[in-house]
């Protein structure tokens, strides 16, 4: 019969594989687990809680020069997506930053259609990301605290 | 019969290397994303270097006592062996910070590696012509950083016995003149 602590480790174990089958992280985030230890512990946390933040800026300034209704500054929207895409290359956030490969593309064809629904869609994958990342860094205390190692989990 | 002067030992002084401290390079990062701050801190502290990073090139030239105003810290103190700048960001880019830094007397033979997240040729091109030690697509990675610090400390390392092989070269003809002077 499996202890809580192994329970708690291969549910942590599969769904930290789910995360990276359906496309919701890559290997630079295996990169970022690499770079913690155990005296740097909260590294990862730490990064994509920066990240997130990052994230509710730089859309709030995409919405912000959208709104500007015959006005739009499409470079300046583009500007702002080029930065989402960069950090979000640099955590691993696979898919907002596939996301944000089309936003680019629809500000330099200045389609305002395009961009406002990319806004959309990002919007609502960086926080689908931020709910699921947190549901792991839970999974990870729950194995801490029952007294257990979180393991490495191989993709 | 005339006295020869013999050094008692070759002094083998570890100061002539330019390492901040022993095995522990000294590494200005600058970008002006705070997660890619946070990222390459990291990144280069478990790659056992000493890192400063700053939010731009102003900034890092005001580090380096580059930004005209009176500096009152010598920058001999200043002991950076690598600068990694990401190359586009506001105001003065990687690449214009790169030119400042190859311009002065004082840094231009510190290495700058650009980092940059698009891998545009002519960009490369420009950045390494202009004195670039490298370029690094984004996400750096630690492979990238190791590689790095082997070519830096092999580099440091060649310089510094060039140093030793330069001094016992000058202490070998000073006795042989001595012997030569006292007809030994």
């Amino acid at each position: 019969m499996d202890t809580l602590i192994a329970q708690l480790q291969k549910q942590f174990r599969d769904y930290t594989i789910s995360l990276y089958h359906q496309g919701f992280l890559d290997d630079q985030f295996t990169e970022l687990k690499k770079m913690q230890d155990e005296f740097s512990p909260d590294f990862v946390a730490e990064l994509v809680t920066l990240f997130f933040e990052d994230c509710e800026k730089l859309i709030s300034n995409m919405a912000r020069a959208l709104d500007q209704t015959g006005n739009v500054d499409f470079k300046l929207v583009g500007s702002s997506v080029h930065q989402l895409k960069g950090s979000s290359s640099s955590v691993g956030a696979k898919r907002v930053k596939g996301l944000c490969v089309v936003f680019k593309e629809c500000c330099d064809s200045q389609n305002y259609e395009g961009c406002v629904r990319c806004l959309q869609q990002v919007d609502v994958e960086y926080k689908s990301l931020k709910a699921k990342l947190q549901d792991l860094f839970n999974l990870e205390q729950q194995i801490v605290q029952a007294g257990g190692r979180i393991p490495q989990v191989d993709i | 019969m005339a006295e020869v002067m013999l050094p008692e030992k070759l002094e083998i002084s570890n100061d002539t290397s330019s390492l901040a401290s022993p095995e522990l390079l000294h590494v200005l990062a600058v970008d002006d994303s705070i997660v890619d701050r946070k990222f390459i801190e990291r990144l280069l502290r478990v790659s056992s270097c000493k890192v400063t990073v700053v939010d731009s090139a102003t900034r890092a030239l005001q580090y380096l006592g580059l930004d005209g105003e009176n500096n009152t810290v010598g920058f001999e103190d200043l002991k950076i062996n690598l600068i990694m700048t990401d190359y586009s960001m506001p105001g003065m880019t990687g690449y214009e910070l790169l030119k400042k830094i190859k311009e002065s007397s004082a840094f231009r033979e510190i290495p700058v590696v650009i980092m940059s997240s698009e891998n545009i040729l002519p960009r490369i091109d420009r950045c390494l012509e202009e004195g670039a030690e490298d370029f690094l697509l984004k996400p750096v990675k630690l492979a990238d950083v190791k590689r790095l610090r082997d070519s830096l400390m092999k580099a440091e390392e060649k310089a510094f016995n060039n140093i030793i092989m330069h001094k016992r070269e000058l202490e070998v003809n000073d006795v042989y003149s001595q012997l030569k002077r006292a007809k030994i």
